[in-house]
C-alpha cells in the first residue's frame, strides 16, 4: 500500500466531529500529514484545537458523540477508518500506544501496579502469567524505577505523579508498538519531572525504534525533542514543519503568536511575554475565512472570506496564511500596486 | 507531503490587492460568535427547566401543594365527619340517604374514592391526609436544615478542637440505628408530651398541632440532621480555605457574619438539593411509623396511616388501600425527581 | 489494622452504652410506670410486681441492675408474655429473621449490583428507561404498600404463591421480594450512576487503549471501582432490612422478631420493646464495624488509622 517504506503513518483530508445536541462540534477538518519510522512529531495547540482528538482517532478511541466523518488513516499497513473495533482492539497496544495527561487517574485505583501491567502483556503476547511477570519488573526497571519487584505490589496511590507516568511509560512500551502518542504526557508534572520524562520517552524510543507523537500545548517543552512540529487551530492544521522551520521562520501568525508566548530565559532582553488576545472560534460555527482571522493582528480582508490554501514554503515546510499569498502575490503584481 | 493540498504557485487572478488591506475591527468582530454569559442562578435555572422530568415533578408537588393546603377549606365534607348510612361506599356510589336526595332534585357531592367504615369520605381524608404527609416532611425537613446547618457550618468553620470533639458527637449519632430510636421516641414521647401541653396554656397553639405531629417533628430533627451537619461540614471546611474569606476576615468582618454572608450562601445549591432529598424521606419514614401505629393519632390522619388502616380491609375494599397509596407514592416520587433535578441544575459535574 | 479494629469496637461499644441509657431514660419518661394500663391494681400486687421486675429501688440502681443483667446476656422479662424471658423470645424468633433479612440482602445487593451495571451499559436505550422507571418507583413506594399489592395480586387473585407465615421455600418469595424491593432499586439506581461515573474515568480510557475487551473493561476495571458507594450503602441497607422486617413479619404473618417487636409496641410491653430495641441496635452497631472493615478490602486507598 505504501509506495514509500519509511512512512508509518499516512493521514489524508481527517474530519472528525461531535455530535451534540447543540449542533455538529466540528472537532477536526481536514488534517492531513505523514510520518515516518524513528520520528518524534509534535502536534502543538491551545485546548479545543483538536490535537488530541486528532491522535485519538488514530486509536478508535474518540469519546462517545464523536465520530471520523471523512478522510482516511493508513497506519502500518492498516486502513484505519474502515477497522472494527476488534481489530482495533488487537492493534491497540501492540501496534500503537497512548500514554495520558494525567497519571494521576489514569491507572486503575483499584488494581496493583503489577496487575496493570501484566494485563497489556498478557493481551498481547502468548508469555506465561511468569513470563509476564518478568517482563513487567523489567520493564519497571526500564523506566527508571527502583526495587521493581516490591512496585509490583503496590497500589497507584502509592506513587507520585511522575513514577505512575513512568508506569504509564513502562505499560505503553510492554509490547514494543510502532507508535507511541503521549498525549501532553509533562502537563500534570513538576517542572522538574517533566524533563525527565521526556528523555526518558527519547532514550527509549530509540532502543525499540517507534515513532512518538507528542501532543502539548506548550511549544517549549518539545522544542527539544522533536523532529517535526504541527500547529494546529480550531481543528485545522495551521502550519506544519522541521522543528528549526517553526522555530525560526514561522509563516503563520499563530505560530509566531505562540512562539511570542514562551517565556525565554536564556536572552538577554527585557521583552514582555506577549499573550494572543481574545477567544478561540466557537467550533460549532466555524467561520468561511481562516478560524485564526478575528486574532490575528495582521488580519486582512480576504481572511475573513477564504480558508488560506497549503502553501509548502520551503522543503517540508507548509503553511495555511494569506500573508504567504500577500508576498507571491506583491512579488508577481510589484511595480503596478506602487504606482 | 505531495498529497497535501499544496498551491506553490495560487491561482492569483481571483484575487486583487484589495483583498490584502488589513481587516478593520469591527469586520474582526463580527466573526467573535460569543455564548451569553449567565449567572449561577440562571444557569441552574435554564438547566433546570431544560428538564423535562424534574419540570413534571415540580408542577405535580405544585398540584399536590393545591390539593392538599387549598382544597380541603372549599371541600362539602370534614375528614372527621360521619356521614351515618353513608358507610362503607365505593367510589362515587351513594347511600340509599344521599339517593333519595338526589332524587328530590338536591346536589349532592359525592364521594370520589367512596367512604370508610365510619361513613367519612376518603376524598377529604386523602387529601388532608396528604397535607398531614407533606407537613411532615416540609417541617421536618426545615428542621433538619436549622439544626444541620447551623452543627455544621460551627464545626467546619472553627475546625481544630471544637470540629473534632462535635463530629465525635455526630459520629456517635450517626452511628445510632435512627429507625429503633425513633421508633422508641415515639412510643415513650407522646404520654410525657401530652401531660406537658395539658398543664399549661402557653402550649395551645402546640396541642392544636396535635402531639402525634409534635412528636414526629421532634423525633425526626433530633435524628436526621447528623447527615445534613455533615454535609454542611465539609462544604464549609472546603470554602473557608478561599481567598474571598480570607478577604473578608481582613476587613474586619465577625465569624458569625462571614459564616452567613460569605459561607452558606456558597453552598445554598447543597443545602436546597439536601433538604429537598429530606422531605420525601421524612415521608417515607412517617407512613412507615403509622403503619406499626405510631403515627399521627386518630381522627387524624396521614397518608401512611390511611394505607395501613386499609390493609385489613384489602380483600373487600382494595381501593382504600389503592389511593392513599398511589398518592403517597407521587408525592415521594415528584420530591425524589425534583431533587434529582435541583441536584443536576446546580451541580453539572455530577450529571453524567 | 489491629489499632483501626479496636478503635472502631470502642467507638461501637460507647455507641451501644449511649443508646443503652437513651433507651433507660425514655422508657423511665412514660408516666405511671410500665404497669399504669392494668386496672384495679391493689398496693400489694403493685408492688409485688415492682419486685418482681426490680422496680422497687431507685432509677440509677435499676440502670445499674439492667446493665449488670445486660453484660451478662441477661435482656431481661416480658411484661406480657407472662413467664417468658426475653432471652426467650429474641433467641426462639429471631433465627427466622435472619434468614428471611439474609436472602433479602443477598437478593438486594445481587440483583441491584446485575441491573444497575446492565442500566449503564445500556444506558439511554429502552432497557435502562425500564430499569430506572421501576428502581424509581421502587424507592417511592412503601413496603407495605409493595406487600399488599403483591399479596392481592399473586396470593388472591393468581393464587400461585401462599402468603402466610414460612413453612416452604415457596412462602419465602413474597416477603423475600417485598423487602429486598426497596434496597434493589436504591442499589440498582446507585450502581448505573457510579457506574457511568467509572466508565467515564481516565483509567478506563487507558483500558481501552490498551485493547482491552468491552467484557473485561466492564467487569474488572469499572465494576470494582464502581461497587464502592454501594459497599458504603451495606450500613443503611441492614438498618432498612430490620426495620423492613417489621413490615414484612406482620403483613405475611411470619413468626420473627419484627413481628414480636410490632406486638410489643402495640401492646405496650415496654421492657420487651428496651430489649429488643438494644438487641437489634447491638447488631446493627457491630454489623456496620464489620462493613467498615469491609471497605478495606475493595478500596486500597482507604487508610485505616
Amino acid at each position: 500500500m505504501n509506495t514509500n517504506s519509511d512512512v508509518l503513518l499516512d493521514i489524508k483530508d481527517l474530519h472528525v466531529s461531535f455530535f451534540t445536541p447543540a449542533g455538529e462540534v466540528k472537532a477536526v477538518t481536514s488534517v492531513t500529514y505523514t510520518m515516518e519510522h524513528g520520528e518524534v512529531l509534535g502536534i502543538v495547540g491551545e485546548s479545543g484545537s483538536g490535537k488530541s482528538v486528532s491522535a485519538y482517532s488514530l486509536m478508535g478511541i474518540i469519546a462517545d458523540p464523536g465520530k471520523i466523518v471523512g478522510g482516511s488513516i493508513n497506519f502500518n499497513g492498516h486502513e484505519v477508518e474502515k477497522m472494527t473495533e476488534k481489530e482495533f482492539r488487537k492493534m491497540r497496544g501492540s501496534e500503537i500506544s497512548i500514554i495520558f495527561q494525567d497519571p494521576m487517574t489514569s491507572l486503575n485505583p483499584v488494581y496493583t501496579i503489577g496487575n496493570q501491567l501484566t494485563e497489556m502483556l498478557r493481551l498481547h503476547t502468548d508469555k506465561t502469567k511468569k513470563e509476564c511477570e518478568e517482563r513487567a519488573i523489567e520493564l519497571l526497571g526500564l523506566v527508571g524505577m527502583n526495587e521493581p519487584e516490591k512496585r509490583m505490589k503496590q497500589y497507584p496511590h502509592e506513587f507520585s505523579g511522575g513514577m505512575r507516568q513512568r508506569v504509564m511509560i513502562a505499560m505503553a512500551l510492554a509490547c514494543e508498538p510502532k507508535l507511541l502518542i503521549a498525549d501532553e504526557p509533562t502537563t500534570a508534572l513538576d517542572v522538574t519531572i517533566q524533563a525527565q520524562i521526556l528523555e526518558l520517552m527519547v532514550a527509549l524510543k530509540k532502543k525499540i525504534n517507534m515513532s512518538i507523537i507528542i501532543i502539548t500545548h506548550d511549544l517549549g517543552v518539545v522544542s527539544d525533542v522533536c523532529d517535526r512540529i504541527a500547529v494546529m487551530y480550531a481543528g485545522k492544521i495551521v502550519e506544519i514543519g522541521k522543528t528549526d522551520d517553526i522555530f525560526y521562520n514561522p509563516k503563520h501568525q499563530y505560530t509566531v503568536g505562540l512562539l511570542k508566548s514562551i517565556p525565554k530565559i536564556n536572552e538577554d532582553t527585557h521583552e514582555r511575554l506577549i499573550p494572543i488576545e481574545g477567544t478561540p472560534v466557537d467550533l460549532l460555527n466555524l467561520p468561511a475565512g481562516c478560524p485564526f482571522a478575528s486574532r490575528c493582528d495582521k488580519c486582512m480582508k480576504i481572511c475573513l472570506r477564504e480558508m488560506p490554501p497549503y502553501t509548502e514554503v520551503s522543503e517540508g515546510h507548509v503553511s495555511a496564511c494569506w500573508l504567504i499569498q500577500k508576498e507571491e502575490f506583491e512579488k508577481t503584481q510589484g511595480g503596478k500596486h506602487d504606482a | 507531503m505531495e498529497d497535501m493540498k499544496l498551491k506553490k504557485n495560487p491561482l492569483s487572478f481571483h484575487l486583487d490587492a484589495d483583498d490584502f488591506l488589513p481587516a478593520s475591527e469591527d469586520e474582526k468582530q463580527q466573526l467573535d460568535i460569543m455564548r451569553e454569559s449567565t449567572t449561577f442562578w440562571k444557569d441552574a435555572l435554564k438547566r433546570f427547566s431544560k428538564n423535562k422530568v424534574a419540570m413534571v415533578a415540580f408542577v405535580v408537588i405544585i398540584l399536590v401543594m393545591i390539593l392538599a393546603f387549598i382544597v380541603p377549606n372549599f371541600y362539602p365534607y370534614d375528614y372527621d365527619q360521619m356521614v351515618r348510612g353513608s358507610e362503607n361506599l365505593w367510589p362515587m356510589q351513594y347511600s340509599q340517604a344521599e339517593q333519595a336526595r338526589i332524587d328530590a332534585g338536591e346536589d349532592v357531592f359525592p364521594h370520589i374514592f367512596g367512604t370508610d367504615k365510619l361513613g367519612r369520605d376518603l376524598g377529604i381524608r386523602v387529601l388532608t391526609g396528604a397535607r398531614v404527609s407533606l407537613l411532615v416532611g416540609l417541617v421536618a425537613s426545615a428542621l433538619v436544615l436549622l439544626i444541620g446547618s447551623i452543627y455544621g457550618s460551627v464545626a467546619g468553620y472553627f475546625g481544630g478542637k471544637v470540629d473534632l470533639i462535635m463530629m465525635r458527637i455526630v459520629d456517635i449519632i450517626y452511628s445510632v440505628p435512627d429507625i429503633l430510636i425513633i421508633i422508641l421516641l415515639q412510643v415513650t414521647l407522646k404520654a410525657p408530651l401530652q401531660a406537658l401541653f395539658d398543664s399549661s396554656s402557653i402550649f395551645d397553639g402546640l396541642n392544636r398541632v396535635g402531639v402525634g405531629l409534635i412528636s414526629i417533628f421532634i423525633t425526626f430533627s433530633l435524628l436526621y440532621w447528623v447527615s445534613m451537619a455533615r454535609i454542611v461540614r465539609g462544604q464549609i471546611m472546603t470554602l473557608k480555605e478561599q481567598e474571598f474569606v480570607t478577604a473578608a476576615r481582613a476587613l474586619g468582618a465577625s465569624n458569625g457574619r462571614i459564616i452567613r454572608k460569605h459561607l452558606l450562601p456558597n453552598c445554598i445549591g447543597t443545602l436546597i438539593v439536601t433538604t429537598t432529598l429530606q422531605i420525601p424521606s421524612a415521608i417515607f419514614t412517617e407512613a412507615f411509623l403509622s403503619f406499626l401505629g405510631l403515627g399521627v393519632a386518630a381522627p387524624m390522619a396521614s397518608l401512611g396511616s390511611l394505607a395501613a388502616d386499609a390493609i385489613n380491609s384489602i380483600a373487600s375494599y382494595p381501593y382504600r388501600l389503592f389511593v392513599p397509596a398511589v398518592a403517597i407514592s407521587i408525592i415521594i416520587l415528584a420530591f425524589n425527581l425534583f431533587g434529582d433535578g435541583l441536584r443536576d441544575a446546580f451541580d453539572p459535574k455530577m450529571k453524567k | 489494622m489491629t489499632k483501626y479494629v479496636c478503635k472502631r469496637i470502642g467507638y461501637a461499644l460507647l455507641t451501644i452504652f449511649l443508646i443503652s441509657v437513651i433507651t433507660f431514660t425514655l422508657m423511665n419518661l412514660i408516666p405511671g410506670g410500665p404497669f399504669m394500663s392494668e386496672k384495679a391494681v391493689t398496693p400489694a400486687t403493685q408492688a409485688a410486681l415492682e419486685a418482681k421486675y426490680g422496680l422497687d429501688v431507685s432509677k440509677p440502681q435499676q440502670y445499674v441492675n439492667y446493665m449488670s443483667g445486660l453484660l451478662q446476656g441477661d435482656l431481661g422479662l416480658s411484661l406480657k408474655q407472662k413467664g417468658r424471658t426475653a432471652n426467650d423470645i429474641i433467641f426462639s424468633t429471631f433465627p427466622t429473621s435472619a434468614k428471611l433479612g439474609g436472602i433479602s440482602i443477598l437478593l438486594a445487593i445481587v440483583a441491584g449490583t446485575a441491573l444497575g451495571s446492565l442500566a449503564a451499559r445500556l444506558r439511554g436505550k429502552w432497557g435502562d428507561q425500564l430499569i430506572m422507571v421501576v428502581s424509581t418507583l421502587g424507592i417511592a413506594v412503601p413496603s407495605f404498600v409493595v406487600a399488599s399489592t403483591l399479596m392481592r395480586i399473586f396470593g388472591v387473585e393468581l393464587k400461585w404463591l401462599p402468603t402466610m407465615g414460612l413453612s416452604t421455600p415457596m412462602h419465602y418469595i413474597l416477603p423475600v421480594f417485598t423487602l429486598a424491593f426497596y434496597p434493589m432499586a436504591y442499589i440498582t439506581r446507585l450502581m448505573r450512576s457510579s457506574m457511568l461515573d467509572a466508565l467515564n474515568q481516565d483509567y478506563i480510557r487507558t483500558a481501552r487503549a490498551k485493547g482491552v475487551s468491552k467484557f473485561s473493561m466492564l467487569f474488572k476495571h469499572a465494576l470494582r471501582n464502581a461497587i464502592i458507594p454501594v459497599i458504603t450503602y451495606a450500613g443503611p441497607l441492614l438498618a432498612y432490612t430490620v426495620s423492613g422486617s417489621f413490615v414484612v413479619e406482620k403483613i405475611f404473618n411470619i413468626p420473627g422478631l419484627g413481628r414480636e417487636f410490632i406486638n410489643c409496641i402495640t401492646g405496650r410491653d415496654y421492657p420487651m420493646v428496651m430489649s429488643t430495641t438494644i438487641f437489634l441496635a447491638t447488631l446493627l452497631v457491630l454489623m456496620n464495624v464489620v462493613v467498615d472493615i469491609l471497605y478495606k478490602v475493595v478500596d486500597p486507598r482507604i487508610k485505616l488509622k
